[in-house]
């Protein structure tokens, strides 16, 4: 059902996206192609468009002008669950978990409704993901009783049951300590060795230079750099947009 | 599996209740109690459809009188029109009841909130007009209804009314049980969490909502098609009345809303302390009691009658018959 990208060719591509909000851009005119198994960081600045343009890419927000082509379809139009079940996932900055609900039953959602053919028992799939995650102990334990690092690994843990091709990550490591960052890190890592395309979105320079291998700024709704982390990082603009002039 | 047990428990269940109600209509001689009886029924079968869309879902439909006046009227007009029988009347009530559900969830579910709830609000007044001015079934002054003959094995028309409607309630709660057992369930549970989180992760938030609303409809006017049949009488200020909307959401927020349960045991405990308060006290007393009762379990129990008896009940509503 789902059209596979042919080899070599972009999963994502993204062609002149504009987004703005009333007299507000959001989102300038914005391309960009991430490739398959890539490991694609997102920086900028506070208010920068960088949740704009993922908001564009799982279908939260619609652009005026432009277009989105996952797989080789163009999903610009789409409603985000028909993103989800064609291999989108996201997590959210702000953590959103279903919180009447426990863990396990908050990956039985994208389970139920995205992922499609799964091999393993629904209860199985989502146990060997929550396993992966660090987060069997809890997979009883209601949503709304977990700490801020369980529940943005929970948020990506939810992700990964949509069983994505597209996994993006919105500041999963925000108000982290530095050894739960390096744990959560090495999750999207080791997620990123089998496949799994993502892109995350990061404030902490650090984890994205040792994430991305490439990486994109974004000041003011525009690309401002995109190429290797070193590059970006040794880029004018880019220290400029982060320390200013 | 365990699943397995627990639906032929419930079948169990469900057969020695219905049983135990045609039992009754032939032994009780006295009329009274099927009177009071099928309004207590009537309710419980609101509540339970009311909290396919107002529980499950999360969306507070104040329109319940709306889908009961419709299912009243399609009754009345229905039997004026070609006398069919209670049985056609209640299916063509659910039918219309559900097309209604569609409508009114394609106009309204798009907005969150109070909005949504006042949007419900607006049909019920826009229904009720319209049948105020229909001549047909009678306009503001309502209309009179002959009984037709009762049927056999019953000997009077509100015992069989009483046994219809125990079917109704049966109906009402085997649909609502399998939708919180099934994926939908899950689906609704998930959007009335987080409506973004729940798209975002495959869930299609629309027509989920859209199918509780038809349901929900469907049930609701099903309810009410009876009720003209009960009365002998119908009128559009009380088919269409705002207690009845009321009503069906206090029982829910009372019992529970995380699992079927909750709305029968909101509606049996709502439904006879008034039934009893009309007879001892009078009829006005229920607004109060209804009320006092609202506000108590607001505030020493927000999860209902259910979330008293298991404290963390609401986390296995997903599972659980």
């Amino acid at each position: 059902m789902t059209p596979t990208a042919a080899p070599g060719a972009p999963l994502l591509q993204i062609t002149t996206l504009t987004k703005s909000f009333g007299g507000f851009t959001a989102l300038d005119n914005i391309s960009v192609d991430i490739r398959k198994g890539e490991r694609f960081g997102l920086i900028g600045p506070n208010g920068s468009g960088k949740t704009t343009l993922i908001n564009c890419i799982s279908g939260a927000l619609l652009p005026q002008i432009g277009s989105v082509v996952f797989c080789g379809e163009d999903i610009t139009q789409l409603p985000p669950h028909l993103r989800a079940r064609r291999g989108i996932a996201r997590s959210f900055q702000i953590p959103r978990p279903f919180k009447s609900m426990t863990v396990l039953e908050n990956l039985m959602v994208g389970l139920d409704f995205a992922a499609v053919g799964s091999a393993l028992p629904e209860e199985d799939m989502a146990m060997s993901i929550l396993t992966r995650m660090g987060l069997a102990a809890k997979a009883g334990a209601p949503s709304d009783t977990l700490s801020q690092v369980e529940l943005r690994k929970m948020e990506l843990a939810r992700a990964m049951a949509v069983r994505p091709k597209l996994l993006i990550s919105d500041e999963a490591m925000a108000g982290l300590s530095s050894s739960e960052v390096d744990e959560v890190l090495d999750l999207l890592i080791s997620l990123g060795e089998e496949d799994i395309t993502i892109i995350m979105i990061e404030h902490i320079m650090q984890a994205v230079m040792r994430f991305s291998e490439r990486v994109m700024c974004l000041d003011a709704g525009r690309i401002i750099a995109l190429g290797a982390p070193d590059e970006v990082m040794a880029n004018k603009r880019v220290q400029e947009a982060y320390l200013g002039t | 599996m365990s699943n397995r047990r627990h639906n032929i428990a419930f079948w169990a269940g469900v057969a020695v209740f219905l049983v135990a109600v045609l039992a009754m209509t032939q032994i009780v001689r006295n009329e009274y109690p099927f009177f009071a009886g099928y309004v207590i029924l009537q309710f419980i079968a609101l509540a339970v459809a009311w909290s396919i869309l107002g529980g499950y879902a999360g969306y507070v439909n104040f329109g319940t009188n709306a889908f009961f006046g419709v299912g009243v009227y399609t009754a009345v007009a229905l039997f004026k029109a070609t006398g069919a029988p209670l049985v056609v009347q209640i299916a063509a009530a659910a039918v219309v009841g559900m097309l209604l559900g569609f409508a009114v969830g394609l106009l309204t579910l798009r907005m969150r909130g109070i909005f949504f709830s006042i949007a419900t609000i607006a049909v019920a007044i826009i229904i009720e007009t319209f049948v105020m001015n229909w001549r047909f079934v009678g306009g503001a002054a309502g209309i009179q209804l002959q009984r037709p003959a009762v049927m056999a094995p019953f000997d009077s028309y509100v015992k069989m009314l009483f046994f219809v409607q125990a079917i109704l309630v049966v109906i009402a709660v085997a649909v609502a049980r399998y939708i919180q057992n099934s994926r939908i369930g899950r689906g609704l549970q998930a959007l009335r969490d987080d409506e973004l989180a729940a798209e975002c992760t495959g869930v299609p938030t629309l027509k989920l909502k859209l199918v509780a609303c038809m349901i929900s409809g469907a049930l609701i006017s099903a309810a009410g098609a009876p009720a003209a049949m009960y009365l002998q009488y119908a009128d559009p200020s009380s088919a269409f009345n705002l207690s009845y909307s009321v009503s069906a959401l206090a029982m829910s927020l009372i019992g529970g809303t995380a699992h079927w349960i909750g709305p029968v045991l909101g509606a049996i405990l709502l439904g006879s302390t008034q039934q009893l308060l009309s007879v001892t006290i009078s009829s006005e007393v229920n607004v109060l009691v209804l009320g006092i009762m609202l506000v108590l379990f607001v505030v020493g129990a927000p999860k209902g009658i259910i979330g008293l008896l298991r404290p963390r009940y609401r986390l296995r509503a997903g599972g659980k018959p």
